[in-house]
């Protein structure tokens, strides 16, 4: 087959930029045209009827002192910091012993994995009215029916988390049981040799091989849990109060209830700005860019 | 290829992705083919809320329209509360908007009216006195702006209630409340009996909006409430909110509602059913709850145990003891841009007081606003029950529309969270004040 252009004489075989343009023309269309008309509405007033009114930066100079905005910003990076800090170990350990070959563990990961199949909204009525304080389940179990789980301020952030983990960890297990697999079985044996024990091997094997695994599963999780909107809608819906009113919930109550469209926009202009300059700094920070192969020979 | 052919194929290709996405859009709309207004004497769309015991009889009622009218076919269309009112909003005014969509009247459908989206049905009323004779006249005000009438009356009205639970309410030795004292001594004397006083679906702020609209109208009278809604005379400062969230607060202090309600719904096994199940004393509810309790603890109504009564009144207050807060009704409004005016008119003014319609409206538990429909009520099943709304509704000397559907969007919005705080003890009375006065 000939290819065109220049790439015949040096010889070397590099696709033409138009191969990108179907997918350039999607990203245009769906990402970075919502994206401009975002930014646009975000120096508008706009209740939803006839046409946007400029507004200068009005919105803006709003957020500014919006201690409401501030309060939910907070909460949201408390949540992420917490998932984060929450999943990570889990997935981190199920998957490893999940990469294991035995029979037993291939019967209790596929259970482990169910969550995954499950769809959001699914997954928070569940646990709704698993938790509810007269009708749920945890209600007639001992110790757990004193708490009120979904209606107590001070916990229910905590309630949040747990099913969030719970939705996400099989997926980041997923992860790291590909990628503990994919450790040379000869690095074990000589640290066998060497007398190493099972904590030492983890340690000084496993761990340090992961380290790309847990890098990309982080930027997951940040990226995911500083975006994550539906399961805390249909769970709590922000509530009670304004206890797990996270950033993207506010924006979305002031966009769909209040129907204050510019200044929603603002809120999700902040958060696109936020979250972009989040994955930029963990990438950076641990060398996400330019990681290497791990296997044997590489 | 030259950079010139390069840009056509470009540009057509991103032609044809929008062309695609437009008409996948366009294919998202209301569920039935034709997907918006139509053409002349295409089908016209009417929106109104998913109720799956009203929906079949609105149904019912379009399709006998359909079958008898020359003038045009319309089709129902439903949506769940909140997505309705965020698709009705953006639809409102592009070429997918309904031809007659249902609204609450009051605040929420004048941001509509301000917005020029609605056609003033005056005319056709002012043509036809006698529907607008058939309707009560307090119910037919409640879409009446500046004296123009925007909206009929589809299906009951819906006044707040106090429900109790008759048995639980006897083995404590409470008597029904008849004042604000005795609502407070009936509610240390329920938690003596080791039950929660007051059912509360507290994890939606509509529910606990309730006991703040009858506070302030029994404390301070409705005016109050309506100047905050002019923004006229007074706002949230007026000294009867503070009076009324006072008097709210020494109630949630006292335990009235217990300590769970902020994680209790009004959905399958929310306040209904603890009222139900005997686990609390009052419930204060629209009119709805009745055919609710009927439809989920039918052994509960049928046994006589479900009670209603008024409001209590406030000792000293300002406001008539017979003053009603609560869905006045729901209303039928048209659009300016409806291609199908003629037989929507036609359908406002024939189908909603239809004699068959207001019957199966009545055999699902609705009282219907339309006048001389009490003989109606007396020979129909829950005539108690019904006839004691209808009364209650006609007696009422002011009928005060939900706070959340009376002031604009984005005030409804900010004022329900303050109010859920404030339920939370998050918030004082006066921090509640400040919150929205400011």
């Amino acid at each position: 087959m000939s290819s065109r252009g220049s790439s015949t004489q040096t010889g070397q075989q590099r696709p033409s930029a138009w191969y990108a343009a179907p997918a350039v023309l999607f990203f245009g269309l769906f990402a970075v045209v919502p994206m401009l008309l975002v930014v646009y509405l975000s120096f508008t007033d706009w209740d939803g009827f006839g046409f946007p009114q400029p507004s200068g930066a009005g919105n803006w100079s709003r957020l500014a002192g919006d201690g409401e905005a501030r309060d939910a910003l907070v909460l949201t990076l408390v949540f992420m910091v917490l998932s984060w800090l929450v999943q990570t170990p889990v997935a981190l350990l199920i998957g490893v012993w999940a990469a294991g070959r035995q029979r037993n563990r291939a019967i209790l990961s596929s259970l482990f994995f169910l969550p995954l199949l499950l769809s959001t909204a699914a997954i928070a009525l569940l646990w709704r009215s698993v938790l509810d304080p007269n009708f749920g389940v945890t209600q007639s179990l001992p110790l757990l029916g004193e708490f009120n789980f979904l209606g107590d301020t001070s916990i229910v952030i905590y309630t949040v988390i747990f099913v969030i983990t719970w939705q996400y960890v099989p997926f980041h297990t997923l992860l790291y049981q590909a990628a503990a697999r994919t450790i040379p079985a000869s690095l074990y044996e000589a640290a066998t040799i060497d007398g190493a024990g099972r904590y030492k091997q983890f340690f000084q094997i496993t761990l340090p091989l992961l380290r790309y695994t847990i890098i990309t599963s982080t930027v997951l999780m940040l990226v995911g849990s500083f975006t994550t909107f539906d399961t805390v809608l249909i769970l709590t819906g922000g509530g009670p109060g304004t206890a797990t009113r996270i950033a993207p919930l506010y924006m979305y109550i002031t966009g769909f209830s209040g129907f204050e469209f510019g200044y929603a926009s603002a809120v999700a202009v902040l958060l696109l700005a936020l979250g972009a300059g989040l994955s930029l700094v963990v990438t950076k920070a641990t060398g996400f860019r330019d990681m290497n192969s791990q296997q044997e020979g590489a | 290829m030259t950079s010139q052919r390069l840009t056509r194929v470009g540009v057509s290709a991103s032609t044809l992705v929008l062309l695609a996405s437009v008409a996948a859009c366009g294919s998202s709309g209301p569920s039935g083919g034709s997907g918006g207004g139509g053409g002349e004497g295409g089908t016209g769309q009417v929106w109104a809320l998913q109720d799956t015991t009203l929906n079949p009889i609105e149904e019912a009622s379009i399709e006998r329209f359909n079958e008898q009218s020359e003038a045009g076919d319309f089709e129902l269309a439903t949506f769940g509360n909140d997505p309705y009112k965020q698709r009705l909003r953006t639809a409102i005014g592009s070429p997918q908007a309904p031809d007659l969509f249902f609204n609450w009247g009051g605040g929420n459908l004048k941001e509509y009216v301000d917005a020029g989206t609605v056609e003033d049905l005056t005319p056709l009323l002012d043509e036809n006195p006698e529907l607008r004779d058939a309707f009560l006249p307090s119910v037919l005000a409640g879409a009446e702006l500046d004296g123009k009438n925007y909206g009929l009356p589809m299906r009951g009205m819906q006044p707040v209630v106090l429900f109790y639970n008759k048995s639980v309410l006897e083995s404590a030795g409470v008597e029904v409340p008849e004042t604000w004292d005795d609502l407070l001594t009936a509610v240390d004397q329920l938690k003596a009996a080791n039950v929660t006083p007051i059912a509360l679906a507290g994890n939606q702020a509509w529910t606990e909006l309730m006991w703040a609209e009858y506070l302030l109208d029994r404390v301070g009278g409705p005016e109050v409430f309506q100047n905050i809604r002019d923004g006229v005379e007074g706002d949230w400062s007026q000294p009867a909110v503070l009076e009324a969230m006072t008097m709210l607060k020494e109630l949630i202090d006292r335990g009235g509602f217990g300590t769970e309600f902020a994680s209790v719904g009004y959905d399958v096994g929310g306040a209904s059913t603890i009222l139900a199940q005997g686990d609390a004393g009052f419930h204060l509810m629209g009119s709805w709850e009745f055919v609710n309790q009927l439809g989920q603890s039918p052994d509960f109504v049928e046994a006589g145990d479900l009670g209603w009564a008024p409001f209590p009144a406030v000792t000293g207050g300002e406001g008539d003891p017979s003053n009603l807060v609560g869905n006045v009704s729901n209303f039928y409004s048209l659009t300016t841009d409806s291609e199908n005016k003629e037989a929507a008119e036609e359908f406002l003014s024939t189908a909603l007081t239809d004699e068959t319609y207001i019957d199966d409206l009545i055999a699902a538990g609705d009282v219907p606003p339309v006048t001389g429909v009490r003989e109606k009520l007396e020979e129909a099943e829950n005539s108690e029950y019904t006839t004691f709304i209808y009364d209650q509704t006609v007696d009422a000397e002011n009928f005060q529309l939900s706070w959340d559907q009376d002031l604009a969007a984005d005030e409804a919005t900010e004022m329900l969270e303050q109010l859920s705080l404030f339920f939370l003890g998050e918030q004082t009375p006066q921090g509640f004040v400040d919150a929205l006065a400011g």
